[in-house]
């Protein structure tokens, strides 16, 4: 008897402490890109509130079934809905960070940045129809720069990943011969190539294989010194990857919370703009008003206090300009 | 019947038949889940044309599954064959040539390569072999048999170390641990006896071990190599990091491919789209018929032989 009165005992303090758990432990579940820095934010804003954060990093596609299905708080996403695609699933969807992709390469006597790129000749890199580097369209780009004759080891991404959204997207909106040929999406039928997994994957690969060329997230390429490339953005203009680059995509982007953000930051106008570049989406269910409260908590917090952080990580910040678009955002749809 | 035994005993035989049939409940269910999420594809392609289609396009949404079929047979078969006489020698050095104090070590170690999970031989397969591969074995073995008329197909193209041909090792590495322990076990249930009249009427070691211990134990030695195929075939993270996902059917070893398990597990999580989703269930319901008839083929000759034997 003792025994048994024991375990009941012990399990009503565990569904006491659950309980009283569940008022501040927020879930959320989705892309993999950010997870590293909504675990920094959530660390911190712990400390700051005593409120958890429990976010799975499971991929966009799981982040979009999850919060569809209702079983999260939360969903994220690189991948942003449509408007209609939201609309069918009662979602509301907001930026959180931005991330930007960096082609990297690896040719012997090309030092960091030196070798630049436009649109058109990664294209038809990717799509194998520039094989050499001292092709002439590479050439003319790099009228200064001895290219060596050496056949060029394409490098991709072997999973699905919201890297490859983002660069397939810049592909295909800037080059129509790839749009025809392969498309856009997280996974892709690569014309040619290798697949490397992960960023850590293709970072290796380019790494180690002599006239290589792939593309990664710009933490990876910034950690591991990978030798990116220069691209001409859509003012004309040869730009190198950075904060300030990523924040002029971001700036000259077209986020508009009538479309719930839907947008990508590839090829905006701005005259400093990084052209491949994307944020990283929150998606939350309509009817879900005390976890969307608590989620817009979280996120309020982290817009505030967060940025360095996100620096730190090497992860760009939302632009204060954005950040108040989604403030009136939260506000129009009774969150804030 | 049960009832009139000590109660005790009815509870145990109660639980152990229990826990037998929780395996045939779990396989139905998985079954039946997997027939269910790939239903949607199962409409959409059929049988015959999935199986034979050689698409894989998330961005038109058209898929077949003959591309990851191949790279799991390839993979497979090429690691089987590298495994198994690998691993019949090291039973061999284990129970008959090795010194005393080296059987020891030697049966730990081969057991400990078991132990090591598959996500640590992926690491160590991108960083270390591939680029051992990529820069000397396989020039080497380009100039050398790549010369070759007829089989010289099998060794094309620029050696990568992200292809076939090193996920096949790294496959046999792991594989040899299930083989070589089973095959040393079978191999000290030869009757000693027979083994000593055979030295005593003047028979060489090579001459033992060939004529008495390996007939002795073959159906152990088959056991264990089904044992191998089952993990060869599902075996995942290790050949996720150096095969590459490419679906593509090629004649060369040195170009990357996909399996199906790779393919799993590196699209699932980010498969958006309901045909996807359902095509990737339909790919695991393939891999989950395949292996199911190729352990159910094994077990069929294991029996015959078995029957065959005790006659």
């Amino acid at each position: 008897m003792r025994a048994v009165a024991g375990i009941i005992a012990a399990l009503i303090v565990a569904a006491t402490f659950s309980i009283a758990q569940a008022e501040d432990i927020l879930n959320g579940a989705g892309a993999s890109f950010p997870a590293p820095l909504y675990q920094a934010w959530a660390y911190e804003y712990n400390k700051a509130t005593g409120a958890k954060l429990n976010y799975q990093s499971i991929g966009s596609g799981g982040g979009v079934r999850q919060i569809a299905g209702r079983t999260v708080d939360f969903g994220a996403s690189d991948d942003p809905m449509t408007p209609e695609e939201l609309k069918k699933d009662r979602l509301l969807q907001f930026p959180a960070v931005i991330g930007g992709v960096v082609p990297v390469v690896n040719i012997p006597k090309v030092k960091a940045g030196e070798l630049r790129l436009d649109a058109a000749s990664l294209c038809r890199i990717f799509l194998g129809e520039i094989k050499h580097w001292d092709d002439p369209a590479i050439k003319a780009l790099n009228p200064k720069l001895a290219l060596p004759h050496t056949e060029i080891t394409v490098v991709h991404r072997s999973d699905g990943s919201g890297t490859t959204a983002i660069f397939t997207n810049y592909l295909s909106e800037t080059c129509p011969a790839w749009k025809a040929k392969v498309g856009e999406g997280k996974a892709v039928k690569w014309p040619v190539g290798i697949g490397g997994k992960g960023n850590e994957g293709v970072a290796n690969y380019v790494k180690r294989t002599q006239s290589s060329i792939g593309y990664v997230e710009f933490a990876y390429a910034k950690q591991n010194k990978l030798n990116h490339a220069q691209l001409k953005n859509r003012a004309g203009s040869f730009v190198e990857p950075g904060f300030d680059s990523f924040e002029d995509a971001a700036d000259s982007g077209d986020f508009d919370p009538k479309k719930d953000f839907h947008t990508w930051l590839n090829n905006t106008p701005g005259k400093t703009a990084w052209p491949i570049a994307g944020a990283t989406f929150i998606l939350l269910a309509k009817d879900k008003s005390e976890a969307n409260r608590k989620t817009v908590r979280f996120f309020d917090w982290a817009f505030k206090n967060g940025d360095a952080t996100a620096k730190n990580l090497t992860y760009v910040p939302l632009p204060q300009k954005l950040k108040d678009k989604v403030r009136a955002y939260w506000k129009a749809n009774n969150l804030y | 019947m049960l009832q009139k035994k000590n109660p005790v005993d009815f509870a145990f035989s109660l639980i152990t038949a229990l826990a037998s049939l929780t395996v045939i409940v779990l396989i139905g269910g998985i079954f039946v889940v997997l027939w269910q999420e790939s239903s949607l594809s199962i409409r959409k392609f059929g049988v015959i044309d999935f199986l034979l289609s050689t698409d894989w396009n998330p961005v038109t949404e058209s898929f077949g599954a003959a591309t990851a079929i191949y790279g799991t047979a390839v993979t497979t078969l090429l690691a089987l064959l590298m495994a198994i006489p690998a691993a019949i020698g090291i039973a061999i050095f284990v129970t008959e040539i090795a010194p005393d104090f080296l059987k020891g070590p030697i049966g730990i170690a081969i057991e400990l390569l078991a132990a090591i999970p598959s996500i640590i031989y992926g690491m160590w397969g991108l960083f270390t072999l591939a680029p051992i591969m990529a820069n000397y074995i396989e020039p080497a073995l380009q100039k050398s048999i790549g010369a070759l008329p007829g089989v010289g197909i099998l060794f094309q193209g620029t050696p990568m170390g992200i292809d076939l041909f090193t996920a096949s090792v790294i496959l046999s590495i792991m594989i040899i641990p299930f083989t070589a322990s089973i095959a040393r076990d079978s191999f000290t249930l030869t009757p000693s006896v027979v083994k000593e009249s055979a030295y005593a009427i003047g028979a060489t070691k090579w001459e033992v071990v060939k004529n008495v211990v390996l007939p002795y134990s073959k159906l152990g030695v088959f056991g264990g190599v089904a044992l191998s195929l089952g993990r060869a075939l599902g075996e995942t993270m290790a050949v996720a990091f150096v095969l590459g996902n490419n679906h593509q059917i090629t004649t060369s070893l040195f170009d990357a491919a996909a399996t199906i398990t790779v393919t799993l597990a590196n699209e699932f999580t980010e498969a958006d789209t309901d045909v996807y989703l359902s095509s990737l269930f339909y790919l695991a319901l393939v891999l989950f018929a395949l292996s199911f008839i190729v352990l159910a083929v094994a077990k069929f000759f294991l029996l015959k032989a078995e029957r065959r034997y005790s006659r």
